[in-house]
């Protein structure tokens, strides 16, 4: 509802815009009455609600199609994008903090701390310029910009991939770095630490199994509250590498005051968001068997 | 003072104190009017000299330290200008967040009836992304400087009343506000005379970081297209103009990008520090 009504209350007609400068008000009415626009407020939203609840989105003012549909579409580069750089995130930072706590105020500790602070400072879209310039401009390893489908090809697919996903995963990785450092080091200082130690168990074993096991609950939470961080880099992101997902289209819709698909793709976001955070707080009874829904 | 001790809040606090100053000595730096643009002087790179024209429409010599845009504008007047907008809309878009989250906060945690109503709310419009709901207001709105900072401000609001929120949850239950409750002192009174002042310290930290957050938001809005109006000069803005020809000229990009960095960077290590020094309770739960 908080959606609708946000994107209701607005000035801006996107049948004015859609019928051009030269339209005449007749022929803008025209469209208005096309678009259902023309009915009082209370029954939009009555009929929208009841669309929603069954799953239509509504159609898509500018590209004519069903916003569920353009979705649809959209949702490849968005979904490899995301899934990439959660992966490299998670697989950076869960090692790093852990080391970090294990070696306290040693020279890693420090440095991640360090890059933590200016991870979260670095906007996303210079960062992502300043590795274009480096990496495909004066070294030429990668493509400057662009995207493939993975059934096109899934090596060039990921040649494609890779520099948004390291530039999305920074952020990321500052996150969940500073939050498994803090947890670990937690863990570390518990008495089963010591027994585990003092039973000559090896330091790995010791770091992986006992203090990290233990410190998983507060890093997957975060992981959870990065997908908000994340989309909204995702909507950078895709502007920046032009990748056509649903970052794209977002811009796009509210360039062209597309109201239909400003408020799909919002309501789709927020969805993800909250399903994912739902299925987190139920992985809590993977990672910690004391948690009892 | 043991604020001043920090070597955070020195570094954050004195490079913000140097841009503070550039922004407000912004004419007197060698800079021309950030609109000024001249069909001659158009890409030139960072350092080459070339001409300018004034509004009277007289033609003046001008370096341009930072090259220019594709119009012939300025890149380094632009910034230095910019420098202004952001900063500016940063603290106002921090100050909105923060009054609106504070009254929230204090009506949620003192007033039981609200607190439900309150809580959903906010709960609601942090399951929406901050960028999305930005994006949002603003397309509602058109882009224009008060609409950017309300648009970035909604977002923040969540965070500032959950916070607020928590610490009148425990400042209500100390004996000094029993006390106050019992000598029959207005509800009012309480809230802004006895809660709110005990609430000043993490308040402060937290208002650092959504200044921070504040000006990276407007830096990306105005980068995407949706942002302040493209006459306006702001950090964003620049790198929207000069992403186009990024590959031939990667010097518009670049000099916002670093500037914005460096700012934000700032913002987050004075807060830090604030952080260290204000709230030690609070820096060892992060």
């Amino acid at each position: 509802m908080l959606v609708f009504l946000l994107l209701r209350l607005t000035p801006g007609d996107p049948a004015a815009i859609m019928a051009g400068d030269a339209a005449t008000a007749e022929q803008i009415e025209q469209i208005r009455a096309g678009l259902g626009l023309d009915r009082p407020i209370v029954v939009q939203f009555g009929i929208w609600l009841g669309r929603i609840v069954s799953g239509d989105l509504g159609e898509s003012y500018y590209f004519r199609i069903k916003v569920a549909t353009l979705i649809g579409q959209r949702l490849e580069p968005t979904f490899a994008l995301a899934t990439m750089t959660i992966l490299i995130a998670v697989l950076v930072a869960v090692p790093l903090g852990m080391l970090a706590a294990w070696r306290f105020g040693g020279w890693l500790d420090r440095a991640l701390m360090g890059f933590s602070v200016l991870g979260f400072s670095i906007p996303v879209f210079v960062l992502a310029y300043v590795l274009i310039w480096l990496v495909s401009l004066q070294l030429g390893w990668l493509p400057v910009q662009g995207y493939v489908r993975i059934a096109d090809g899934f090596f060039l697919f990921l040649k494609h991939l890779i520099l948004p996903a390291v530039t999305l995963s920074v952020i990321y990785i500052a996150l969940i770095a500073r939050v498994t450092r803090a947890s670990v080091l937690e863990a570390l200082g518990e008495d089963y630490i010591r027994t585990a130690r003092a039973k000559g168990l090896p330091e790995m074993r010791v770091l992986v199994r006992h203090a990290l096991a233990n410190a998983a609950v507060p890093i997957v939470t975060v992981i959870g509250i990065g997908i908000a961080i994340l989309i909204g880099g995702v909507v950078v992101t895709e502007s920046v590498y032009a990748i056509p997902g649903l970052g794209r289209l977002t811009v796009d819709a509210v360039l062209a005051r597309d109201f239909p698909t400003i408020q799909g793709v919002i309501i789709f976001f927020s969805f993800i968001y909250v399903a994912v955070n739902l299925l987190i707080d139920l992985s809590y009874l993977v990672f910690d068997p004391r948690i009892r829904y | 003072m043991k604020v001043l001790d920090n070597w955070s809040v020195r570094i954050g606090g004195g490079v913000l104190a140097l841009l503070i100053v550039l922004s407000l000595a912004a004419p007197w730096l060698g800079t021309v009017d950030p609109t000024l643009f001249d069909a001659a002087s158009r890409d030139l790179r960072p350092g080459q000299a070339g001409e300018i024209t004034t509004l009277e429409g007289d033609t003046v010599k001008h370096v341009f330290l930072m090259g220019s845009d594709s119009f012939g504008r300025d890149i380094y007047s632009r910034v230095v200008y910019g420098t202004r907008v952001s900063l500016v809309v940063g603290l106002a878009a921090a100050l909105v967040a923060l009054v609106f989250g504070v009254l929230c906060g204090l009506a949620a945690g003192y007033i039981r009836w609200l607190d439900g109503i309150l809580m959903r709310l906010m709960d609601g419009i942090m399951a929406i992304p901050a960028i999305l709901i930005a994006i949002a207001v603003v397309a509602l709105w058109r882009a224009s400087v008060p609409t950017v900072i309300i648009a970035i401000a909604i977002p923040e609001i969540p965070r500032v009343t959950r916070l607020v929120r928590s610490l009148v949850l425990s400042i209500r239950e100390e004996p000094y506000v029993e006390a106050a409750v019992s000598l029959g002192t207005p509800t009012g009174k309480i809230m802004f005379g006895h809660i709110l002042p005990n609430t000043v310290a993490p308040l402060l930290v937290q208002a650092t970081y959504v200044c921070a957050f504040a000006i990276l938001l407007e830096a990306i809005l105005s980068f995407l297209g949706v942002g302040l109006p493209p006459d306006i000069p702001t950090w964003g803005n620049i790198m929207a103009e000069g992403r186009v020809q990024f590959v031939a000229y990667p010097h518009n990009v670049f000099f916002p990008g670093v500037f914005l960095a460096v700012t934000v960077l700032a913002v987050n290590m004075l807060g830090d520090g604030l952080r260290d020094t204000l709230d030690p309770k609070m820096a060892k739960r992060v």
